[in-house]
């Protein structure tokens, strides 16, 4: 029994680490409509695990590096304006996620849990990676307070705040690397495909119920706590992965949101999908 | 109204090109102080493209852009691409990027005529509401030069008349330039100095009058566009036709409009 409720508060614990640091983030990745731009760099993620594995260093290391290498080709690709923006973002999501595939598939000698890295896999969270998490966690949330005044600029309008002075690209480059180690530390909890909506869901939840953008960050924060906290019992108790129970329930309290939440009349639209 | 001789912002020669697309081609403009100028141009003209320029937030290929030193710079955006999904009250929009005392930004949504919207949350405004907002957020900073991107794309007929005369009552106050870009010559003839006519090069430039006349406005807006500004413009006799009810006052304060830049010296 110990054993199982070891695991339980380790999953726990992580998770809601995860998706208290997700919710501001997340926030960004639907007001700035940047869905598919995060499951492009979730999907770079598969190869930083291969990454990890040929030069036998740390998974989450591996994640990291390659998910920020990934973001920075995107933002300097994005400077030219040659080839649509969710274009590239879909040549380079599905290259990287087959390369990963494909050198996994050559390395004989690891065996790797594919779905475990897909859709995340509780089980495998040790003490360790809490430290990563939480440790992470707070550098992120900690450069995210440095520069939430212009990246909410930039986010309400571009050019109205690079007229005014506002950094765009360092602002940009930085969110984009705070993103990056966002996926990074959550793909264990929720695996590569479904770390987007671990991003969106909570954060289009809070949308109802906030009146200014700070108030939608932290309600988005207690709801991704509360989605993951609910998918994680529902994957202990009936052994499903934990990263789509932990988006089921993420979903159950949108839905209960759509019913009962909201004293603004206005029903906020879905944010885009990726 | 005071024309200083060195102008507020002159850019001379703009070049931009997006991949094979030659958007601006040597493109001259210049805005004084107490001055209206009026861009326009059908979509994909560069009309965009060079405001943009003009703000310093494109580069452009090659050419020149030259503030007056100092020069205070004041950018009305033509709309918030992501009101709705973003919880943001007027107040907080107003210091988005800079702090302000609140009785400034009183005085600000006074001037524009918005005062009880400080609290409102700016996904709630219609269109006129959140031009004059975002009127009053850019007379925080106290331009020298103010730039209305299409300023009354989202606002109602009626709306646009009073915000054209809006603008124009903040110019006569403060003295400031103003460049407003525009798809069509129609309302910018009430409230406009001079207007220049855009499709990648300048095709025309000068009083609105002149404009609606040029053989080349006339190409790139059609003759019927140019009839009917004749119409606006010259017509007193149909005021009391569906489009008079309305046209008449535009066509007055384009009247004393007249007078007042007859007094100024021609423009170049």
């Amino acid at each position: 029994m110990t054993g199982i409720d070891n695991f339980l508060i380790l999953a726990l614990l992580g998770g809601i680490g995860v998706a208290v640091v997700a919710g501001p983030l997340g926030c960004f990745v639907v007001w700035r409509r940047m869905a598919y731009f995060g499951d492009s760099l979730a999907h770079s993620a598969l190869l930083g695990v291969t990454l990890g594995f040929v030069l036998s260093i740390n998974l989450t290391l591996g994640i990291a590096i390659t998910c920020i290498g990934f973001a920075v080709i995107i933002v300097a690709l994005q400077e030219q304006r040659r080839i649509a923006t969710d274009t590239l973002l879909g040549i380079l999501s599905h290259t990287a996620l087959s390369c990963g595939l494909v050198v996994l598939s050559l390395m004989n000698h690891v065996r790797v849990d594919l779905l475990g890295y897909l859709f995340g896999d509780i089980l495998a969270i040790t003490p360790g990676d809490i430290a990563i998490i939480y440790s992470g966690g707070a550098g992120v949330l900690l450069v995210l307070a440095g520069i939430w005044r212009p990246l909410l600029a930039l986010t309400v309008h571009e050019e109205l705040a690079r007229a005014e002075g506002v950094p765009a690209l360092r602002t940009r480059l930085i969110f984009t690397l705070l993103l990056a180690v966002v996926i990074a530390l959550s793909m264990k909890i929720v695996g590569i495909l479904l770390i987007t909506s671990l991003l969106i869901i909570p954060a289009a939840t809070a949308r109802r119920f906030a009146r200014s953008p700070e108030g939608m960050a932290l309600l988005s924060s207690i709801f991704g706590a509360l989605a993951v906290s609910g998918g994680l019992l529902i994957s202990l108790q009936w052994d499903t992965p934990s990263g789509p129970s932990v988006v089921v329930a993420a979903f159950a309290l949108f839905l209960a949101s759509l019913a009962f939440g909201g004293r603004r009349g206005g029903l906020a639209p879905p944010p885009a999908a990726g | 109204m005071k024309a200083d001789a060195a102008p507020l912002i002159d850019a001379a020669g703009i070049v931009m090109a997006f991949g094979s697309r030659q958007v601006l081609n040597g493109v001259d403009l210049a805005v004084r102080s107490g001055e209206i100028v009026a861009l326009i141009g059908p979509n994909g003209s560069g009309k965009s493209t060079l405001a943009r320029i003009l703000l310093g937030v494109l580069k452009p290929d090659a050419g020149i852009v030259t503030r007056r030193a100092g020069l205070r710079l004041g950018y009305v955006p033509q709309r918030l691409p992501l009101d709705t999904v973003l919880p943001i009250t007027v107040g907080r929009l107003m210091s988005l990027t800079n702090r302000v005392d609140a009785g400034k930004m009183t005085e600000a949504l006074t001037e524009v005529g918005a005062t009880d919207l400080a609290d409102a949350t700016v996904s709630d405004l219609s269109g006129g509401e959140l031009q004059r907002v975002l009127i009053a957020r850019a007379l925080l900073r106290d331009p020298d030069l103010l730039v209305l991107d299409e300023p009354t794309a989202n606002v109602d007929f009626n709306g646009q008349i009073s915000l054209y005369e809006l603008i124009r009552r903040i110019r006569d106050r403060r003295g400031c330039g103003v460049l407003t870009i525009s798809h069509d010559l129609h309302l910018v003839m009430s409230a406009t100095d001079r207007v220049i006519c855009l499709n990648a090069h300048i095709c025309c430039e000068g009083r609105p009058e002149a404009v609606s006349r040029h053989p080349a406005y006339v190409a790139l807006f059609g003759a019927r566009a140019a009839e009917n500004l004749a119409v606006y413009s010259h017509d007193h006799d149909h005021d009391h036709t569906l489009h008079g009810e309305v046209v008449p006052a535009a066509h007055d304060h384009a009247a004393e409009d007249s007078a007042e830049t007859a007094e100024n010296p021609p423009q170049p």
